[in-house]
């Protein structure tokens, strides 16, 4: 049976994992590769680095970071954050990363998401989204969740997936660091109106969020950044949970 | 030396990548002495078929793949190419395999992309030590039929060909260099053939 993801995100700022760790036995929690090294022995099923480092001279940092984590890591990774064109994409899929992940670039040129899947496949392409309930509707927001845009989240998602992405990682504001769960309702319509994968985020706070959002959506994943970096949930503890509640997980 | 078929498929650093962290060393090449003179011959393959299959008859690549006699291993869209037919671009493969590889009917999401479950149908060096339900990672969206030649099977949306050997002819639909564990031990059974 195909099983259900948890993901681990990992912001990364000039090449360094920027919030806080809390990992006992890692020497440098600052250290991208060894956070990551960690993930995959408590057996996280995919990760996803999202780089906010803003300027253009740091790019080739990220290249060299990528290299370095696709030549240590055995499992899927995303990296994302700053990637506006073709160009951006070829150069972290081409150091070794399996996805981009695009957010306001695809949503000010849609055509984006068509070129990079027709150049590596749609398997290559996940369009992240920012959600905020605004007036009983989810609006997108893009620049980091500061601007809003005239798209509905349904709407866009819809688009997203016709345009050729592969997966989408919706990521609910209204949630996002509240640690009270996910946003299952929306997540749950946005997961039946499309046929690709969609991946939960913002609000995990504890293991039964995840158990809630896997029972009452059809999401694939489920990602979370500060409660696996402080050590809240360790990922071994999350999964064995969830296996007991009949969720499939490896 | 182990070569790794070039052709313009995506993928080929981490298949590389994940050789290299087995302690073994490898080149990527699409010079046919090179692969002919292999001790093993890894096909790798992330892409559409037709495209790939023109590029290898450009080549002149897929003569050479048919003639190899070394363990030959394809994943993922190499395996699809060492069948007979593919409905993706309706194109006619290198037929290592009488195995037809078909679209995924859209009755759940496609692509089957995740870890999933091995069910093994017949002993091969390639799987030793891998267990009845180990999970490893796919990403396809379309699926070769199951087969006397299925050495596993996975089930999503219907059962399908996971792991392949025919003769000295070996391939893995999921992707074993991304598989962590489980993957590795399947790399290191085919390096140590």
């Amino acid at each position: 049976m195909l099983k259900k993801r948890i993901i681990p995100c990992l912001d990364i700022k000039d090449g360094r994992t920027v919030k806080g760790v809390n990992f006992v036995d890692i020497r440098d929690a600052g250290d991208p590769i060894e956070l990551a090294k960690r993930y995959v022995h408590d057996s996280a099923d995919e990760l996803v680095f999202l780089d906010i480092t803003a300027t253009l001279e740091k790019r080739k940092t990220l290249a060299e970071l990528v290299r370095k984590i696709a030549k240590e890591i055995n499992i899927p990774f995303t990296v994302g954050g700053g990637i506006n064109s073709l160009e951006d994409a070829r150069i972290v899929i081409d150091a070794g990363a399996d996805k981009v992940s695009i957010n306001s670039s695809a949503v000010k040129k849609p055509q984006l998401i068509s070129e990079i899947a027709q150049e590596f496949g749609s398997q290559c392409v996940v369009v992240a989204i920012d959600t905020k309930l605004e007036n009983d509707t989810w609006k997108v927001f893009v620049n980091g969740g500061k601007t809003a845009t005239s798209w509905e989240l349904l709407a866009w998602a819809t688009e997203a997936e016709r345009l050729g992405a592969g997966e989408l990682l919706v990521t609910s504001m209204n949630n996002d660091g509240t640690k009270n769960g996910f946003a299952v309702s929306h997540l749950a319509e946005v997961s039946l109106a499309v046929n690709i994968p969609v991946i939960a985020s913002g609000g995990a706070g504890t293991m039964h969020h995840f158990k809630e959002v896997f029972e009452n959506s059809k999401v694939s994943a489920a990602l979370a950044a500060s409660i696996f970096h402080f050590g809240e949930i360790p990922i071994p503890q999350l999964k064995q949970y969830l296996k007991t509640q009949q969720i499939p997980i490896r | 030396m182990i070569a790794l078929i070039n052709y313009n498929a995506g993928n080929i650093t981490s298949v590389k990548n994940a050789i290299e962290r087995l302690g073994f060393s490898c080149v990527i090449t699409d010079n046919a002495d090179e692969i002919r003179s292999a001790s093993k011959v890894i096909f790798p393959g992330v892409g559409e078929a037709s495209s790939a299959m023109s590029y290898l008859k450009a080549m002149g690549l897929d003569q050479v793949i048919c003639s190899l006699n070394q363990p030959v291993l394809g994943i993922c869209l190499g395996q699809q190419l060492l069948c007979q037919f593919s409905e993706e671009g309706n194109t006619e493969c290198l037929g290592i395999f009488p195995v037809q590889v078909k679209k995924f009917p859209p009755l759940d999401i496609v692509p089957h992309m995740g870890w999933n479950t091995l069910q093994m149908n017949g002993r091969s060096p390639l799987l030793n030590g891998i267990q009845e339900d180990d999970d490893v990672y796919f990403v396809h969206s379309y699926y070769c039929e199951p087969s006397n030649y299925s050495l596993a099977t996975c089930d999503y949306i219907l059962p399908f060909g996971a792991a392949m050997q025919k003769d000295n002819f070996y391939a893995t639909q999921f992707h074993p260099e991304k598989s962590a564990g489980i993957g590795e031990r399947i790399l290191l059974n085919f390096l140590e053939l």
